[in-house]
């Protein structure tokens, strides 16, 4: 192989970045940074979408990528409402304070 | 040269990444998550994918992040101070534990997989416009705008102030 196509070696770090990510969101206590850690996540699941459509030659797995990045907005945009609510309920955004789910 | 590029940014993606679960600080964790994502645009690039690559900046980094920035400015958010207690020790130790199983299981399978060389692979915006606005693809792509527009309405009704 005389032109390296890095598809090996990107699959390994969108692994990386999965992993990263999904520890994260184990790991921390704060809500923003838990959904900073699930972008992370649907980075590495990006990565692979790319690397994948590069091997196969094939542009769906690109279009695929796209699509995700319009669910990863919307998702964002939710997600932050959410949290701007529940932080205007319980003056904190600490994970373990939110744990009943009546109001 | 191609190589030392994929390297340098794959190193960056993945130490910055590390300072996004590491930082107690959620406004220095978003900064190295705009670092990351940036260093993965490079990466799109490299891989022959310039549409992606700069919908990586110009919807993640760009907007994306400035969403969450936003929020973590408007609510004016403090580190987190408590060190984890005994309970949460043995669940983060857990949490590892599947964390790095899964990561172990799939690099397996992923290295043994061995793609094929790539063939002739033209990810144009050109050729990505056409596979997008075919027939294919045209009416997931209008649903995807009633999809935005659905979160637009959802995310103003969930962050009015008398809901």
């Amino acid at each position: 192989m005389d032109q390296p196509d890095f598809v090996h070696q990107a699959l390994l770090l969108s692994l990386l970045l999965f992993g990263i990510g999904a520890l994260g969101v184990f790991l921390r206590k704060n809500v923003i940074t838990v959904l900073m850690c699930i972008e992370l996540m649907l980075n590495g699941a990006n990565l692979a979408f790319v690397a994948f459509s590069r091997a196969a030659g094939t542009l769906d797995g690109q279009v695929l990528v796209f699509f995700v990045m319009v669910v990863a907005a919307a998702e964002a945009a939710v997600g932050l409402a959410i949290v701007i609510a529940l932080h205007r309920h319980k003056d904190t955004l600490d994970i373990d304070a939110f744990n009943v789910m009546k109001g | 040269m191609d190589q030392a590029l994929f390297y340098a940014s794959a190193a960056l993606a993945v130490l910055s990444a590390l300072v996004v679960i590491g930082q107690r600080n959620p406004i220095y964790s978003a900064f190295a998550l705009i670092v990351t994502l940036c260093s993965l645009s490079v990466i799109f690039g490299l891989l022959g994918s310039p549409f992606i690559a700069a919908l990586q900046v110009i919807v993640y980094a760009g907007a994306i992040m400035v969403l969450f920035l936003f929020v973590l400015m408007l609510l004016n958010v403090k580190s987190e101070q408590d060190a984890p207690g005994p309970a949460g020790r043995t669940l983060a130790s857990i949490a590892l534990v599947l964390v790095a199983l899964f990561v172990g299981q799939a690099g397996y399978v992923l290295w043994h997989l061995a793609p094929g060389a790539a063939r002739s692979f033209d990810a144009s915006t050109h050729r990505m416009a056409e596979i997008l606005f075919s027939p294919h693809f045209l009416y997931v792509f209008e649903a995807t705008s009633v999809l935005i527009l659905a979160a637009l309405v959802g995310a103003v009704a969930l962050a009015k102030k008398d809901a």
